[in-house]
């Protein structure tokens, strides 16, 4: 996911059929997906290699219901570095990535420098991770929290 | 209502998604039957919700990622839910996530360039109802995207 865009993968009408399918469950095998598709199981073996080692399809998430995990509250937290040099972005990259309840890191622009996706399993859980892991990690300026309410995810344009 | 060996399994499928259950079984120190039934178990009681495709749609040639954070008119009844059927209905939005806190709502959006991002933003997303404010981050790189949470 870094490094310059270069030539864009071209997807034709039956691969957007398969990568939404696969988008949806990664499991189904190029035989069923051929049979939904009125492909032949090898046809559509080839196309799913093809968007693979293109990278398009990058690889598979594991989706739990994190709720019924005992992780019943999802923040999404804003960090300002106080310092911005190469080092420090080096640095507090590596700390964050430690945490292990830090599920995502984005490295932004705009107000914020970085945006973290953090599960905790209540607000006092979360108030621990921000406190202990969060507030103490190298080079952190100001930090902003909201906690998630709800979430969708839509297929995307396919 | 999880036991160790269940934590186990999650542990190893969440490292790898696409190992099979007779690998995760041999990785989580179980017998392949009984590492197969705790997955059918996690499965019928909805805790494994499925194995989700990752697509990176820089490959496809969508070049910018944005999120947009929005603050909606509360005095309007249904604004989160007009504001979300209008979202949903935009092509690029990838995700739309509503908040406690200083922002209500979070579209995440990918474009194909600059342009087209602007095209985007002026025709779908500001024509959206009840906006009140809006403001935009520009990802520059993912860190880290695998969304495991400590089992």
């Amino acid at each position: 996911m870094s490094g310059p865009a270069t030539e864009a993968f071209a997807l034709d009408d039956t691969d957007r059929k398969l990568l939404r399918a696969l988008a949806e469950d990664a499991t189904q095998s190029s035989g069923a997906l051929g049979r939904r598709f009125g492909l032949s199981q090898p046809a559509t073996w080839r196309r799913i290699k093809r968007m693979e080692q293109a990278g398009v399809l990058a690889g598979r998430r594991l989706d739990l219901d994190l709720k019924r995990l005992g992780f019943g509250v999802t923040v999404f937290l804003g960090i300002r570095l106080a310092t911005k040099g190469r080092a420090s972005l080096e640095e507090f990259e590596r700390a964050v990535s430690a945490i292990p309840e830090v599920q995502t890191i984005e490295h932004i622009l705009g107000v914020y420098d970085y945006r973290l996706r953090v599960a905790a399993r209540d607000l006092p859980d979360f108030e621990r991770v921000l406190r202990r892991r969060v507030m103490t990690l190298p080079g952190v300026g100001s930090v902003d929290a909201n906690v998630m309410l709800s979430e969708e995810r839509l297929p995307g344009p396919l | 209502m999880l036991d160790d060996a269940d934590r186990r399994i999650l542990r190893q499928y969440q490292a790898d998604p696409a190992a099979s259950s007779a690998q995760l079984a041999e990785r989580a120190g179980l017998t392949p039957a009984t590492c197969w039934r705790r997955l059918e178990r996690m499965q019928a009681q909805g805790i494994i919700r499925g194995v989700r495709g990752v697509i990176d749609w820089r490959a496809l040639g969508y070049t910018v990622e944005v999120s947009l954070r929005i603050t909606l008119d509360k005095s309007a009844p249904r604004a989160f839910d007009d504001f979300a059927a209008g979202a949903r209905k935009i092509p690029e939005v990838l995700e739309i996530q509503t908040f406690l806190g200083q922002v209500d709502a979070r579209l995440g959006i990918i474009a194909r360039d600059v342009e087209h991002y602007q095209e985007i933003y002026r025709e779908k997303i500001l024509t959206l109802p009840h906006i009140t404010d809006i403001d935009a981050l520009m990802h520059v790189a993912r860190v880290k995207f695998d969304e495991q949470v400590p089992l």
